[in-house]
C-alpha cells in the first residue's frame, strides 16, 4: 500500500533579521521531519508550545513554503512553487484551525462559509444543489440546517469549530489537518467535537494529522503518535506501545507529567520533571536538542545528533540511551 | 472530485426541529443599522441632507430665473424680493441667488461624490492589494503614494489647469487623485492586520485565489472603517473645491459651486453680508451633517471602541 503522504527531512526554518546588516539568524521550526501516512491513519503529534506542530502543519498544507525537503501527495511530488498541484492538492487536503471563531469569516453566514470550497473546486454546481451539499454537511457535524443563514458570532464555541469541521469536509477531502481543534474548546465540548471527528474519519475513510498539545485527547484519537521537540522527532510510534513503553526520555517525562486522577496514586508516582523551558529554537543545543533538560544526558549527546533508530517494528526513537533507559 | 452524495450520520437532534423554520441570522450590517438609526444625530444629518441634496436636484427648474439669467431691470445686488422672484434676492450683477445656491449646490455635491468614489475605487483596491499581496508589490505601490504625498495640491491643480484648460471633469480627478492617497493607507493597515487572520489562511487552504480571497474576505471586512472614511472625505473634498473656486482655479462662470458664491459673497460682505451668508450657511450645514453622519458610522460599526 503506498502512502498517501510522505514527508521526507522537512525543514521550515524563519530569517530573523537582527538589525540592517549582517546575515539573519535562523529560527529552525521545523529541522527535519520524516514521515509517512497511510489511508485512513490518524497520526497525533504532540509537543510543548513551540515546539513546531504547527509550523509543520502548515507547512505540509503549502500555507508556508518549506525550506527543504520534500512532500509527496499520493506518491507525487508536491512543491511549494507549483501552483496548480498545491491548488489540486488543497481539494484533498483541508484543515481545522484552533480558534473556531477567528478561523470563520465574520461577515459570512455559515452556508457561505461552509460552501466556499465549493465555490473554489467546483465552480459549476448550481446554487440549489450547493445548498443541498451545505444542509446535508451541516447535518453530518451536528448542526441545524435551519442555522444556514446565522452569522458565526451568532454560535457557540463548540458551533463555530463544527462549521470549520463542515468546512473541511464538504469536499470528500482524503487528509484533514487539524491544528489544536480542540484547545480553544470547553472541556465538556471537546469531547463531542472529538467523537465527531472519529465518526467522521469512519464515515468518510479520511486520514488525520491531529496536532495537540493535550496527551489524553491525542491517546483517544490516534492510531500513531509523533513526539516532536523543538522542531525535531524525539519519538514516533503506535499510540499502545508509546504510551505502555515510552522509549524517549522527553516522552517519559511529559506522560509522567499527566495528572492521575487519584490523589493516593499522584502523590506516589515517581516524577521526572521538566525543568525550565525549551532553549530558543534560534540557539538550539548541539547534538541532541532535549539534553540540556535530559537526566541521563551523557558527553555523546552534546556531540552527536541521535538519528531516529527503530525500537521496534513500528516504533522508533531518536535517543543515544534508549537501550539503557530503564523503563518508567 | 469525488461525489459523495450521502452522509450516512445522523444528527442527535433528529428530525423534530427540521421542520422548524428557516432561521434568518442578523448580519453585523444589520447591528449596525440598527444602532446608527437609533442615534437621533445621525438620523438628523441624513434628514438634512436628503432634504439639501433633493432642493439642489429639483428646486431649480420650478425657479422663475436661472443661475446664469440677468435680472436686466436690477443689475445689482437686491434684497428679497417676492414679488420679481428672488426669494434669497439677488447678487451684484443681478442674477437670482437662490437659483445660484441651488445650482452651486448640485456642483459641489457631485464634486464631493464624484471625487471620493474616485478615491474609493483607487484608494480600495491599490491598499487591498498592497496590504494582501505584499512583499515588492507592497514596497512598490506604497513608496508611489508617499511621492503623491509630497505633491502640493494646488500646485498639482495649477499644472493640471495650465496643460489642459480648464475643464470641470479635471477637478474630479484631481482632487479624486489627491483623496485616494489616505484610503490606500488606511485601506493598506487594515489589509495588514486581516492578512494575519485565521480565517484568510483558512480561504487560502480551501483553495481561494488570491483576488477571490481580497474579493470575498479582505474587502467586505474593511468596508467599516472605508465607510467611515468615505463620510468625512466627502466634506473634505466639497472644502477643498470650495478653496479651489476661492482662488479662482475651480468651476468657471457662469457656473457655480458653494465655493465661488462664498467667494464672491466675501467681496461684498459689507455691503451684502446676504450674499456671503447664504450659500456659507448651507455649506457649513451641509459638512457638520456629514460629519455627524460619519460619527455616527462610527460608533454603529464599532460598538466596542466606544
Amino acid at each position: 500500500m503506498t502512502a498517501l503522504l510522505e514527508v521526507r527531512d522537512l525543514k521550515v526554518h524563519f530569517p530573523i533579521r537582527n538589525g540592517w546588516f549582517g546575515a539573519p539568524d535562523m529560527l529552525k521550526a521545523v529541522d527535519g521531519v520524516s514521515f509517512d501516512l497511510v489511508a485512513g491513519e490518524t497520526l497525533g503529534i504532540v509537543g510543548e508550545s513551540g515546539c513546531g506542530k504547527s509550523t509543520l502543519g502548515r507547512a505540509i498544507l503549502q500555507l508556508i513554503p518549506p525550506t527543504a525537503g520534500s512532500i509527496a501527495w499520493l506518491g507525487a511530488p508536491l512543491a511549494h512553487d507549483d501552483a496548480k498541484a498545491v491548488r489540486a492538492a488543497r481539494g484533498q487536503m483541508q484543515v481545522v484551525f484552533q480558534d473556531p471563531l477567528a478561523s470563520l469569516d465574520p461577515r459570512m453566514t455559515a452556508g457561505d462559509i461552509i460552501a466556499e470550497p465549493l465555490r473554489n473546486f467546483m465552480p459549476d454546481l448550481s446554487a440549489v444543489d450547493r445548498e443541498a451539499r451545505v444542509a446535508d454537511m451541516m447535518r453530518a457535524v451536528g448542526l441545524l440546517p435551519t442555522m444556514i443563514n446565522r452569522y458565526p458570532h451568532e454560535f457557540s464555541g463548540g458551533q463555530c469549530q463544527r462549521i470549520g469541521i463542515a468546512r473541511a469536509m464538504i469536499l470528500g477531502p482524503k487528509l484533514v489537518i487539524c491544528d489544536e481543534p480542540v484547545s480553544a474548546l470547553d472541556v465538556s465540548v471537546r469531547a463531542q467535537v472529538v467523537n465527531l471527528l472519529m465518526e467522521l474519519q469512519r464515515a468518510l475513510g479520511l486520514s488525520l494529522i491531529f496536532i495537540s498539545h493535550d496527551l489524553a485527547v491525542v491517546r483517544h484519537i490516534s492510531h500513531r503518535v509523533m513526539v516532536l521537540y523543538l522542531g525535531r522527532v524525539m519519538e514516533l510510534g503506535a499510540r499502545d506501545a508509546l504510551y505502555a513503553t515510552p522509549r524517549h526520555p522527553y516522552t517519559q517525562a511529559l506522560l509522567a507529567a499527566v495528572p492521575v486522577p487519584d490523589p493516593e496514586k499522584e502523590r506516589a508516582k515517581p516524577r521526572a520533571i521538566l525543568g525550565g523551558d525549551p532553549p530558543s529554537p534560534l540557539h538550539p543545543p548541539s547534538g541532541c536538542v532535549f539534553r540540556t533538560r535530559c537526566a541521563h544526558a551523557t558527553s555523546i549527546c552534546a556531540d552527536v545528533v541521535p538519528p531516529l533508530e527503530s525500537a521496534d517494528a513500528r516504533h522508533d526513537v531518536a535517543c543515544h540511551h534508549w537501550r539503557t533507559i530503564a523503563r518508567t | 472530485m469525488t461525489e459523495r452524495a450521502s452522509f450516512n450520520l445522523r444528527s442527535p437532534q433528529g428530525g423534530v426541529l427540521e421542520a422548524a423554520a428557516d432561521v434568518s441570522g442578523r448580519s453585523l450590517w444589520q447591528d449596525a443599522r440598527r444602532r446608527l438609526f437609533a442615534n437621533r444625530a445621525a438620523v438628523a444629518s441624513m434628514i438634512v441632507l436628503g432634504l439639501v441634496a433633493l432642493a439642489a436636484i429639483l428646486v431649480p427648474p420650478f425657479l422663475p430665473w436661472t443661475y446664469d439669467q440677468l435680472d436686466w431691470d436690477h443689475v445689482e445686488a437686491m434684497p428679497p424680493s417676492f414679488e420679481l422672484g428672488h426669494y434669497f434676492g439677488t447678487d451684484t450683477v443681478g442674477r437670482d441667488l437662490l437659483a445660484r445656491t441651488m445650482f452651486g449646490g448640485r456642483i459641489s455635491l457631485l464634486v464631493g461624490l464624484l471625487a471620493t468614489a474616485v478615491a474609493l475605487l483607487l484608494g480600495v483596491s491599490i491598499g487591498a492589494v498592497a496590504g494582501f499581496v505584499g512583499g515588492k508589490t507592497d514596497q512598490l505601490l506604497m513608496r508611489f503614494v508617499d511621492l503623491m504625498y509630497a505633491v502640493p495640491l494646488t500646485f498639482f491643480v495649477i499644472i493640471l489647469m495650465v496643460l489642459f484648460g480648464r475643464n470641470f471633469v479635471l477637478m474630479f480627478l484631481a482632487i479624486g487623485c489627491v483623496e485616494w492617497l489616505t484610503m490606500a493607507r488606511i485601506v493598506r493597515g487594515q489589509a495588514l492586520a486581516l492578512k494575519q487572520k485565521e480565517f484568510i489562511e483558512a480561504a487560502r487552504a480551501a483553495g481561494g485565489s488570491t483576488f477571490s480571497i481580497i474579493a470575498r474576505h479582505i474587502v467586505p471586512n474593511i468596508l467599516g472603517v472605508v465607510v467611515i472614511y468615505v463620510t468625512l472625505t466627502i466634506p473634505q473634498v466639497i472644502l477643498l473645491e470650495s478653496f479651489l473656486s476661492f482662488l479662482g482655479l475651480g468651476v468657471q462662470e457662469p457656473m457655480t459651486s458653494w465655493g465661488m458664491l462664498i467667494s464672491e459673497g466675501a467681496q461684498e460682505m459689507e455691503a451684502n453680508p446676504r450674499t456671503l451668508v447664504i450659500p456659507a450657511a448651507f455649506l457649513t450645514v451641509t459638512l457638520f451633517c456629514f460629519n455627524f453622519l460619519g460619527d455616527g458610522l462610527r460608533d454603529a460599526l464599532d460598538p466596542k471602541d466606544r
